[in-house]
């Protein structure tokens, strides 16, 4: 099988050298070709679970309660401007 | 005598330690410093720790020691512990041992940190752990792998290594670690401690840095049973801020070890004693087992679901969640950017994607998620005609260091004894049941249904009690 | 036209719960010092978990339920995967294929019902202002809006025309402001809008094979300009045998028009998967019931009974219920009226020509008004008739001009006979009465 693997780290918005998506195409390739044996399973009508809990209907009052402070959310940024987080300028949807 | 046990203060359990504050044989600071001491000696060897917070813990260690002294009771007031640096910490550093993360101070505790301080323990500092707790040696971490106290040129195993290391060489009279599947049973036995990965849903996973949300269980390290159930108390229970907690009361396990465990019925699978499966430890489990049956256990062989199947559920499930727990680490609010993250998190971001993108859904991750329906069924079934199931938690003695290097699975396979477990939520303990030739530590697991921790504690209980004279529980490691 | 228009809606509302969809923190953000209504969970810091604001999803099926939707029993969270600088976690919690509510409609005016395809509970990103900063362009982000509760409805691709779409727009503002779940401004952004818009040709059969999506529209006027310029600039490809490029673009305000949006489509693989961090939700039907029997009564049954209960006008009965304070103030006008036997057409004339302040009048004082100019009128007509008689002996040019046919002499006229009578009364029916004394 053919991976896209310059699509897969767009997706994952990792950047990646040439030389690391060499090596990870082979590295996903090979996992891929690992879990392939979970064809092996008969699964046909058996639900999917997501969470082992079975846990339901789990919520919160809709009470408003303390935030942290402006200093403290920008705490550990290494960018911030008039109390915003700063970051290199972004397309302007609705300029162009 | 005063004097000689002052000087191993910190080679005492987590009981023993309670007892001697509460009688006042000596300080939290003088506990403390036994710890930091034991620290600073062995860290060279070791790097079971990323932070080590001397400072505060003297502070914490005076303010109990005057609680003490007012006769406060709680249930860690005074002890020290070490915490994986994956527990959001209040102004002290929190990594994950990456370096996306090397400067990154939380604003905010932890449910489990706040918990344990609340109960009035001394943080010693954050331990090491595979990055992201991505891994079964510590090896990915980008801080250095730990090594095993047993053989420094072995690894503890991980992603709780320095957790179970520190516990293992007594640094730390106990330590909290956490597993997704394996992270604290498989460390626990390669460094020869007991290792409880509670219930999913037993403990709060607030503020613990995600790395795959449906199987993440916070618990113990500890030198004994009895210790772990002290602290699983104090860190189970419901928690507003996590939706996944279970609302089940939270019982006195401490109070409940002892029990009888005559007509207990065991579940043995040839299943779990896989082909490759190293021989002392196949040895020694069945050994342990043998014991617990001249005890009084019913061992009943059962056939469980072949666990080389949940390696392939667990690596499509955990790294489709690790693939978009990790897509917060953007370098805009905190930390570095995504450049940052090491091989592991890239490998394991990469299949997670692939895996969850357009066209591919059906075919990997909702047919996992069908084999862990299958799973699921196949211990409900296996928990009707047993009680407990026992088995080796890691099918090798602690590999030697550099062992896992560039190998793109690595920690998805060696922990294919304890992920069956972990995919189905259930209540799981590591114990130590002796060494090999080679001086390594052997551990094996008792697994049982959710929120059976009661019951597993006291099975490892009973082994701990019928083996209390065994010539190997005295050894210590040599650093 | 030798075209169809095919348009579909998806609408954003922002709901106005006290607080965020997952966490504690004020959902009240407009106007806030930045960044301070935020916590780990909105900001996305390790290891932060979202909890459902149950507040919230109760009015997302209020909606749902307003807009005739079935609430399916079962429902969950998804999460919607993509990397945006105003998206703190690198996902957005939504839902993806078991939304809190499916299969509802609105009908205009006319009759045509639009399809609503769902109505799902998401959470708002952060917000982005574009700057520059010392001669460099940067974009900041203001994480006060991130995890404001945030509703979506969804519609068939049923309209056709840009006055359909507005007034469906109209009504469904209309109908969550009467839920009271949220301001629907559009200017404060707690109404979003994006048409999908595509032709095709007369009496064709299905969906034509494209669409393309119009963003950045603030208001209810510029959704129609949108449309109608896509409608255009569509016919025109199409009339020179091409097709439209499947796309978002965004509409330009200062000259009506749509610009490509240069968002890359492969970009959009948003990888939905079950939200582990939050369990599913499972109603029970009474809980349906409930929250449906909780509903106010929506304005189109108000209307109905407005005309119906009081005898008003579909125009008086539009504009009256056009807000629910409006028209919850009409009632208790009408219910204080009722006593002094003033009547419903009496109390919307009122309210509608006087444009009555109904922040300012309670509705005692509207009545005690409507009874004081109801009195000016209710004056003796005997007594007025002689008044009248006694100002033409006293003024006997006004006959004489009249006849010349000077109508203004009139006006004059009812000068004395007020000036006289000291009171203000029905100029109409004064001016009646002088002109049959002049016959």
């Amino acid at each position: 099988m053919k991976i896209d693997v310059s699509h897969i780290a767009k997706l994952a918005n990792l950047p990646l050298s040439l030389e690391e998506k060499t090596k990870f195409e082979k590295q996903l390739e090979e996992t891929i070709k690992y879990v392939e044996e979970l064809g092996d399973v008969e699964t046909k009508g058996i639900e999917p679970t997501s969470q082992v809990t079975g846990l339901e209907n789990v919520t919160r009052k809709d009470l408003a309660g303390p935030s942290l402070t402006q200093d403290e959310s920008l705490s550990n940024t290494k960018s911030a401007h008039n109390g915003m987080f700063k970051v290199n300028a972004i397309f302007e949807e609705n300029e162009s | 005598m005063l004097f000689l046990k002052k000087m191993n203060l910190n080679n005492l359990t987590l009981k023993q330690a309670k007892e001697g504050l509460k009688n006042k044989d000596f300080s939290s600071v003088e506990l403390t410093k036994a710890c930091l001491e034991r620290i600073k000696a062995t860290e060279p060897k070791l790097n079971a720790f990323v932070t080590v917070t001397e400072k505060d813990a003297l502070e914490q260690a005076k303010i109990a020691d005057k609680a003490l002294s007012d006769a406060v009771e709680l249930p860690l007031l005074g002890i020290p512990l070490a915490v994986k640096d994956n527990f959001s910490t209040k102004g002290i550093k929190t990594t994950a041992s990456s370096k996306v993360l090397e400067s990154y101070i939380p604003p905010f505790d932890s449910t489990v940190i706040k918990k344990i301080k609340e109960a009035g323990c001394v943080i010693l500092g954050k331990t090491n752990m595979d990055a992201w707790a991505h891994g079964s040696s510590t090896e990915t971490s980008d801080f250095g792998a730990s090594k095993n106290p047993w053989n420094t040129k072995h690894l503890p195993g991980g992603s709780s290594g320095g957790s179970a290391a520190s516990v293992a060489a007594d640094q730390t009279i106990a330590a909290i670690g956490s597993e997704t599947a394996g992270s604290i049973r498989q460390p626990a036995s390669w460094c020869g401690v007991v290792g409880l990965k509670p219930t999913y849903g037993r403990v709060s996973r607030y503020g613990v840095i995600a790395m795959g949300s449906s199987l993440d269980s916070p618990g113990p390290i500890t030198k004994t049973t009895e210790d772990s159930a002290i602290i699983l108390e104090v860190l189970a229970g419901k928690d507003e801020m996590d939706a996944t907690t279970s609302p089940k009361p939270v019982l006195k396990y401490s109070q409940k070890l002892k029990k009888d465990i005559k007509e207990l019925k065991i579940g043995i699978s040839n299943e779990y004693f896989i082909e490759g499966l190293d021989k002392e430890v196949e040895k020694n489990v069945k050994e342990a087992i043998k014991k617990l049956e001249k005890a009084g256990g019913k061992i009943e062989n059962i056939k469980l679901f072949d666990p080389k199947y949940a390696i392939d559920v667990y690596t499509i499930i955990q790294r489709s969640e690790v693939s978009s727990n990790l897509a917060r680490y953007d370098g805009i609010r905190y930390g570095n950017g995504r450049g940052a993250f090491a091989d592991e998190a890239k490998r394991r971001i990469m299949f997670g994607t692939y895996a969850l993108s357009s066209g591919y859904y059906d075919q990997y991750y909702n047919k996992a998620q069908q084999v862990r329906t299958v799973i699921i069924n196949d211990f409900e079934k296996a928990f009707g005609k047993v009680d407990v199931i026992i088995a080796p938690t890691s099918p090798s003695l602690a590999l030697p260091v550099g062992a896992t290097k560039d190998a793109a699975m690595f920690g998805e396979i060696a922990d294919v004894l304890v992920e069956p477990s972990s995919i189905a939520g259930l209540a799981g303990i590591n114990i130590p049941v002796g060494f090999s030739n080679s001086g390594l530590p052997i551990g094996m697991q008792i697994i049982g249904p959710q929120f059976s921790e009661e019951l597993v504690l006291s099975v490892a209980f009973e082994y701990e009690k019928i083996t209390q004279t065994e010539q190997w529980r005295k050894l210590k490691p040599n650093l | 036209m030798k075209y169809k228009a095919v348009i579909g809606l998806e609408v954003h509302v922002e709901l106005k719960t006290n607080s965020k969809m997952f966490c504690s923190c004020s959902a009240d953000y407009f106007g806030q010092k930045p960044n301070t209504h935020t916590c780990p969970v909105c900001l996305g810091l390790p290891g932060a978990l979202p909890v459902p604001n149950k507040k919230a999803v109760e009015w997302c099926v209020q909606i749902g339920l307003a807009l005739n939707c079935g609430i399916p029993l079962f429902s969950k969270f998804d999460r919607k995967n993509y990397f945006y600088p105003d998206l703190a976690k690198g996902y957005q919690i939504s839902q993806y294929d078991k939304p809190f509510c499916l299969n509802g409609h609105i009908t205009l005016q006319n009759g045509k019902k639009i399809g609503i395809t769902r109505v799902h509970m998401e959470e708002d990103t952060g917000k982005l202002i574009h700057e520059t900063v010392d001669e460099k362009k940067v974009s900041l982000i203001d994480f006060n809006r991130s995890g404001v509760p945030l509703v979506e409805i969804v519609t068939e691709p049923d309209f056709e025309t840009a006055d359909e779409v507005k007034e469906y727009l109209q009504k469904l503002q209309q109908i969550v402001r009467y839920l009271g779940v949220s301001n629907a401004d559009m200017e404060k952004g707690n109404m979003r809008l994006e048409p999908n818009i595509s032709l095709k040709k007369d009496g064709e059969k299905g969906l034509p094979k494209y669409k393309v999506e119009v963003k950045n529209i603030n208001s209810f006027a510029f959704v129609g300009k949108a449309i109608d310029y896509e409608i255009k600039r569509q016919a025109e490809i199409l009339d020179e045998g091409k097709t439209p490029v499947q796309e978002t673009r965004g509409f330009v305000e200062k000259n009506s028009s749509t610009v490509s949006q240069r968002v890359k489509e492969e970009a959009s693989d948003y990888r939905y998967f079950p939200e582990p961090d939050i369990p599913p939700i499972r109603w029970k039907e009474p809980e349906i019931n409930k929250l449906k029997e909780t509903l106010p009564e929506l304005p189109n049954v108000k209307l109905n009974r407005f005309q119906k209960q009081y005898g008003l006008s579909l125009y008086d009965g539009e504009i009256l219920t056009k807000e629910k304070t409006l028209a919850d103030y009409f009632e208790e006008v009408f219910k204080i009226g009722q006593k002094n036997r003033v009547t419903a057409k009496q109390i919307a004339n009122n309210i509608i020509n006087k444009k009555v302040d109904i922040g300012n009048i309670v509705p005692a004082k509207l009545i005690e008004n409507i009874l004081q100019s109801e009195k000016k009128e209710d004056i003796n007509a005997d007594e007025l008739r002689n008044i009248v008689r006694k100002v033409l002996k006293d003024n006997p040019g006004i006959k004489e001009d009249y006849k010349k046919g000077k109508d203004s002499v009139i006006q004059f006229a009812i000068g004395q006979v007020m000036y006289i009578l000291k009171k203000k009364i029905d100029t109409n029916m004064l001016r009646k009465l002088i002109l049959e004394e002049l016959k």
